[in-house]
């Protein structure tokens, strides 16, 4: 009981929050906060912002930052709607991790063998990515009437989905099953509903290829942390000239790392293209790529981090998508937290961001009374505020690879 | 020495520059247009006198947008956040700049003033959140471009946009400045006549480029960003405050991000809609990157950019995609970034060695 407790003090910031929210869902207008649709949504969203957030890791675990992670994701939509629209889906994601790879390997050249500054070149990689798929579409799609310079044709074929037998409704034999979690999401208990609307939407409808990339989280913390490869890789971003003395060569670990990073943001680009809208349309990504980046930091570097940081945005954005309504009670939630900030604050005497939070917690509630829905312009940046004010949580505890963003040159003292 | 360090660090644009025309022409050999009069029609047209005000005009916002970035750059802060910066700053600067007539240097002046002031702001958000929070501005400058994309949308429709019965349909827009608040065109001025107008803010982009050129390396301010720019635990110990230094320069920048709209505001729509020029901002770190922060290069930069977009405009009637330019751009500032740390990396090695000699000679 008492490490039930403890365990309970010191994540309070995140399960206050979850039973708030489950508090909230109870109201009927905000029910939509915690059915199994909008998990479902969360999940689908989630996953291209996962694997790019797992991509960075790869790169950033041997030491290179990877800002071009959303150029390499803009390349992945394009490569995959292109291949997808012409031979077939599964196609679409070989092309669209193949692209990313190959911008992934630019970004390679530029940051290890040239040692351009980290940021400096993945903000060009940015700028070449988005005008190379600019470039292709009017070349490709000159004819094709569906299609033009800021969009594909649509992808008609979809990847096959299936759902959980027994316990979310699948098909066994061409005949159907019972939905265990549906209906248990149908009684409206609480809590009890809650929880399996979450595990419904996590098992029903799910393609292939989502679960190909939920499955790419653990094979990588496998290859990272329980191979030599991995030992390696790790090793060159935390000390390269020791890494360097024992034999690993850097240089090939740096570019395996990196290259891996991009072939995980073309996936990423065409989970988004032939999962999710089923086209390439200029300007898709909306900065997932940076997204996945925030979602690492979150993570602390570490796949299974990335993994919740990445279902915290996917949620953002799928309230965002599914229900304007339900984004309203979530001001009530920062109202509590805030307020719970403030106590806390002034407990330990820290009057000024007490003070703060319990303004700010008014001003949220003022707005929360006096208004039924959050303009429409505002919820289009649900995850992207959540991203920040995540981050302003937890960036300080953090413990970044030590030999992150800078040049390393065979024979240098560093 | 010095003097093949300046020529090492002009050769290298000019090698990117030919590396990309390079590139690009194959490209086209392979989709079967023929490169050379390609880039021969381009070159004619981004000659003619139409364009060449076209080129000038287009420079200016660009130019102001790369001295944003570059004031950042300078001391190793990435602000990535000027598109979101300077359309925020356009927008109240046009809201509160309708609201009333002022006398008319005053009045530029204040609209000015409205937009560095909450563009500064809206920068020093990220400054703050890197200094408090450890957020690494990358990351924050760009959530809050999305963020500010959101805002301004909402400010412009719910809030600036007086709605009219009779006129349902039009666009969320702010009321036209009165004619205080516009800048004339220089055509006049400069007796140049059957030509386009050129955009009066010029001189401010230029007034711009003298101020950053004065504040990075002639004052003590300046001196303490470029030091901790390049070496941050020096600076430390010669009393730059890292963290008053993060947020004073994310200020600035973003202040001077403010300028960025003000071209185009004061000089050509006079309001904002939501047609207002954007993207500004991502071109500016492309022109910043090849201009090495330098006032000056900077300025070339700018210019080279705008020549591109501009003369592939004629492409079109030569069933040629325009959009190869795009790649070339790409192309440019990605060799551009490889040359100068090249010539940055040869420079570092000849002076080790100069020095090593002259030590063997003693």
């Amino acid at each position: 009981m008492n490490k039930l407790f403890s365990f309970i003090k010191k994540r309070y910031l995140i399960i206050v929050p979850i039973l708030l929210l489950i508090f909230v869902a109870q109201i009927e207008r905000y029910s939509e906060l915690t059915s199994s649709g909008t998990f479902g949504a969360a999940l689908r969203l989630s996953i291209p912002i996962c694997l790019a957030g797992v991509g960075a890791i790869y790169s950033e675990r041997c030491g290179i930052v990877n800002i071009g992670l959303e150029g390499m994701m803009v390349i992945g939509t394009w490569f995959g709607a292109w291949a997808g629209w012409f031979y077939g889906p599964w196609y679409g994601v070989l092309a669209g991790l193949l692209g990313g790879a190959l911008f992934g390997l630019i970004h390679a050249v530029g940051t290890i063998t040239f040692q351009v500054d980290h940021i400096v070149s993945g903000v060009a990689i940015n700028i070449l990515a988005a005008g190379v798929a600019r470039f292709l579409s009017v070349v490709a799609y000159a004819d094709v009437p569906a299609g033009g310079a800021t969009q594909s044709p649509r992808v008609d074929e979809r990847i096959e989905k299936i759902s959980i037998p027994y316990l979310s409704g699948g098909k066994i034999n061409e005949s159907d099953t019972a939905d265990v979690f549906g209906s248990l999401e149908a009684l409206d208990l609480f809590l009890i509903s809650d929880l399996f609307g979450l595990l419904g939407g996590l098992t029903r409808n799910i393609s292939y290829f989502s679960i190909l990339a939920v499955l790419l989280v653990p094979v990588s913390v496998w290859i990272l942390w329980s191979t030599s490869f991995g030992l390696q890789l790790r090793s060159v971003g935390e000390y390269p000239v020791g890494s360097e003395s024992v034999g690993v060569n850097v240089y090939l670990m740096k570019y395996i790392g990196v290259t891996i990073s991009g072939a995980f943001a073309g996936l990423a680009g065409a989970y988004l293209v032939i999962e999710s809208a089923g086209i390439y349309r200029e300007g898709q990504t909306g900065g997932r790529g940076f997204i996945g980046l925030a979602a690492m930091i979150f993570g602390n570097w570490k796949p299974l981090g990335t993994f919740l940081g990445s279902s915290l945005f996917g949620y953002a954005d799928s309230l965002q998508l599914r229900s304007e309504e339900s984004v309203h009670g979530l001001l009530i939630i920062i109202v509590c937290v805030l307020f719970i900030v403030g106590i806390r604050s002034f407990i330990k005497k820290n009057l000024r961001t007490a003070i703060v939070s319990f303004i700010f917690s008014g001003l949220f509630l003022f707005w929360f009374l006096n208004s039924s829905t959050i303009p429409n312009e505002f919820v289009f940046f649900t995850p992207h505020i959540t991203t920040l004010i995540v981050l302003s949580f937890a960036s300080q505890r953090l413990r970044m690879p030590k030999f992150i963003g800078k040049a390393y040159k065979k024979g240098e003292l560093n | 020495m010095k003097i093949r360090i300046r020529i090492l660090s002009v050769l290298a644009p000019l090698i990117a520059l030919f590396t990309a025309v390079l590139i690009c022409s194959a490209i086209l050999n392979f989709i079967d247009r023929d490169p050379v009069e390609t880039f021969r029609s381009m070159f004619e047209y981004g000659t003619s006198g139409k364009s060449i005000v076209s080129i000038i005009n287009r420079s200016v916002p660009l130019y102001i947008s790369a001295v944003a970035v570059a004031v950042g750059f300078k001391m190793g802060l990435f602000n990535i956040g000027v598109e979101g910066q300077y359309l925020l700053g356009a927008l109240l600067a046009a809201a509160f700049g309708s609201y009333f007539a002022l006398p008319p240097a005053i009045h530029i002046l204040f609209i000015l003033f409205v937009a560095s002031l909450s563009s500064g702001l809206w920068a020093g958000i990220a400054g703050y959140l890197k200094v408090k929070k450890g957020i690494h501005e990358v990351i924050s400058t760009i959530m809050l471009n999305y963020i500010g994309t959101g805002i301004i949308a909402y400010l412009l429709a719910q809030v600036f946009f007086e709605k009219d019965e009779n006129d349902s349909l039009k666009v969320p827009q702010t009321n036209y400045l009165p004619e205080s608040g516009q800048i004339p065109p220089l055509n006049n001025l400069l007796g140049i006549e059957d030509l386009p107008n050129l955009h009066g803010f010029l001189i401010g982009a230029i007034f711009i480029g003298i101020f950053y050129y004065w504040l990075i390396w002639k004052t003590s301010l300046g001196y303490d960003l470029r030091a901790t720019g390049s070496n941050p635990i020096a600076a430390k110990f010669s009393g730059a405050d890292p963290a008053k230094m993060v947020i004073l320069a994310m200020l600035i920048s973003g202040a001077i991000a403010g300028m960025v709209g003000m071209s185009g505001l004061t000089g050509y729509y006079h309001r904002y809609t939501i047609d207002f020029t954007s993207g500004l901002g991502f071109v500016g770190i492309g022109v910043a990157l090849l201009g090495r922060n330098h006032p000056i290069g900077m300025a070339l930069g700018a210019i080279l950019i705008s020549f591109l977009e501009r003369s592939s405009q004629i492409l079109d009637l030569k069933d040629v995609p325009k959009e190869i330019e795009r790649i070339m751009q790409g192309i440019i500032i990605l060799f551009v970034v490889i040359g100068y740390e090249i010539v940055r990396r040869y420079v570092l090695t000849s002076q080790i060695k100069e020095a090593s000699k002259e030590v063997l000679n003693e």
